[in-house]
């Protein structure tokens, strides 16, 4: 059976859910072989292996840290030679995306982004793509050389399937072009203890009617009493009232969780192409005519300031 | 000391308007207006501020390829302060990929000289955000990419990257590729005196013999992908509305409650 290479998105060895989700597609069109790169990647061999992946081809150097995406390039390139797969997957983060560009380009292959689904073909494997805000789907494939395809979080659910998840190290050279952007320093984020927001089961957004950064703090309550990650239009983070990092819409975040909750938010189409493929949404807006209710499946008309505690007390008085 | 910025932009249909596939199933292009990607006008007013903020001579060229109506985009960045313009127009580069727009930009950027490419983090039509990296990797240059804020000073780019997990401070040396996103700064208007002024720059145009590139190599023909079907994602089914008199929320948790959510 042929094998397809999967990239580990992992923070030291902590594997990141759209990874697991990679490795249940990649079950679909042949054996999955994951590469896991930089400090703890041979520590991901464990779950990596309960979900399907026969080997973990991993490499430590203190290039991953130190430099922008090139040496991971460098890497994957090294595994498309040992193994030659049928296809590499890669999570579409920001850094997936540009990690799986600079490899198709080496490796003479077509690439394919923001797939949301994906099957055998007799041709290859065929992507789904949802594009235009989410008002077309799509059916590609790659018709020359190896396919590279980055797939979106949340576009399958994670199924176990033991298997080896044997650790084999991988020789890597790294190319004249590894060390040309220096990492000279990094934050990281604060952890709010609320799920990552691409990768929330439950999204629960706020927009202009929150009408200041004082009342997120409603909004926070509504998404801690499910278990939701926060996001916010365009226009809140704008104003300041939320950071950029939790943007749903076109310039921020696209997300596809199964319940989607927008409060105070118009739904502009740029806000539309980051949650439309959501696959219930609900919102609060006092305005009737807001055009978010063209996609809802459940609409409150009515002042968030009202609804939204009274939602959020009641969800928490059925969870006792 | 001078410094060339080349700016690429990108010519798109209007996302309020009703885009749709054409029977080849490439963008079609002739029933909606088109106009310059908004994540492109960010790109130009970096190159703008980092030329306003440079004791050097900067000239900023802004570098489209599109059909003829793309020269609307050009004339937009130009009005907003770019020095000069590059239009790549062939009728060869209908249906090219985002692997084949890298090549004829890399080939662009080369035939025109430069120090330093700045690029929009993404299309506002494909938003695949893959070209810049494409870029880099092509001229054989670092990227330095997804800024939400750029500087440059003694031949050396820097910028921060807000990423998932943590902020990054990046650094390289010129030349190089950079890609800003929507959080470096609000674009500027163009003035009504940039507007008169744009009229007179020049607007270079190149086709693919210019760049030395054959029709095999772009465009439906050249592509890498093949999209093999496009279909309307159906309408919503109308969804249940309610109107709060004080029992909006009660009644939201009761579908939540209906859907499993709680």
């Amino acid at each position: 059976m042929a094998e397809v290479l999967v990239y580990v998105d992992h923070v030291d060895g902590a594997v990141r859910k759209p990874t697991l989700e990679l490795l249940t597609l990649a079950r679909r069109i042949g054996e999955p072989v994951a590469v896991a790169l930089g400090a703890g990647g041979a520590d991901t061999a464990a779950v990596l292996g309960e979900h399907g992946a026969v080997k973990v081809l991993t490499h430590d150097a203190s290039e991953y840290a130190d430099y922008l995406v090139v040496p991971k390039v460098d890497a994957l390139q090294a595994a498309v030679a040992e193994v030659s797969p049928a296809a590499v997957l890669v999570p579409s983060s920001a850094e997936g995306k540009e990690i799986a560009a600079r490899l198709a380009l080496r490796i003479g292959s077509g690439i394919i982004t923001d797939a949301v689904d994906l099957e055998a073909g007799d041709a290859g494997p065929v992507a789904t793509q949802s594009v235009f805000a989410a008002s077309f789907t799509t059916k590609s494939r790659i018709s020359k050389g190896t396919p590279v395809i980055t797939v979106k979080p949340n576009s399958a659910a994670v199924e176990a399937a033991p298997a080896a998840g044997a650790v084999e190290a991988l020789s890597v050279t790294f190319s004249a072009q590894a060390t040309g952007t220096k990492v000279t320093g990094r934050t990281p984020r604060e952890s709010t203890g609320r799920p990552e927001l691409t990768e929330a089961a439950i999204v629960v957004s706020g927009g202009r009617g929150v009408n200041g950064s004082e009342n997120f703090a409603i909004i926070e309550a509504l998404a801690d009493s499910l278990g939701a990650a926060v996001g916010a239009s365009r226009a809140a983070v704008d104003a300041g009232w939320y950071p950029h990092t939790n943007q749903v819409g076109q310039t921020g975040k696209s997300v596809s969780p199964q319940l989607y909750i927008a409060n105070g938010i118009s739904g502009a189409i740029q806000h539309r192409a980051g949650m439309q493929t959501s696959k219930t949404i609900v919102a609060v807006n006092k305005d009737a005519e807001a055009p978010i209710f063209d996609l809802v499946d459940y609409g409150v008309v009515g002042d968030l300031f009202d609804v939204v505690p009274a939602l959020t007390e009641e969800i928490n008085t059925r969870k006792g | 000391m001078s410094l060339r910025i080349v700016v690429t932009v990108k010519y798109v249909p209007d996302a309020t308007g009703d885009r749709h596939f054409a029977d080849d199933l490439t963008v079609d292009r002739d029933d909606v207006d088109g106009l310059l990607s908004e994540l492109d006008e960010y790109a130009v007013e970096q190159a703008l501020q980092i030329s306003e903020n440079s004791d050097d001579d900067v000239e900023v060229t802004v570098l489209i390829v599109g059909p003829e109506d793309a020269k609307d985009a050009l004339r937009k960045a130009l009005s907003m302060g770019a020095d000069k313009a590059v239009h790549v127009e062939d009728d060869d580069l209908h249906g090219t990929d985002a692997l084949g727009t890298s090549l004829v930009l890399a080939k662009a950027i080369e035939k025109a000289g430069y120090d330093l490419v700045i690029s929009g983090m993404a299309s506002t039509d494909g938003t695949m955000g893959v070209v810049p990296a494409l870029l880099a990797e092509r001229l054989g240059v670092p990227q330095v990419t997804l800024l939400s804020e750029v500087s440059v000073e003694d031949g050396t780019v820097r910028g921060r990257r807000d990423g998932d997990a943590a902020s990054e401070q990046l650094e390289a040396s010129l030349p190089a590729v950079v890609s800003v996103t929507d959080q470096s700064g609000e674009a500027r208007y163009p003035s009504f005196k940039g507007i008169m002024a744009a009229k007179k720059k020049p607007v270079q145009a190149w086709d693919l013999s210019d760049l030395d590139l054959e029709a095999g190599q772009v465009g439906l023909e050249g592509a890498y992908t093949v999209v093999d079907s496009a279909t309307e994602r159906p309408a919503r089914t109308a969804g249940t509305i309610v109107k709060d008199e004080g029992e909006g929320g009660k009644q939201l948790a009761e579908f939540l409650a209906s859907q499993k959510f709680i």
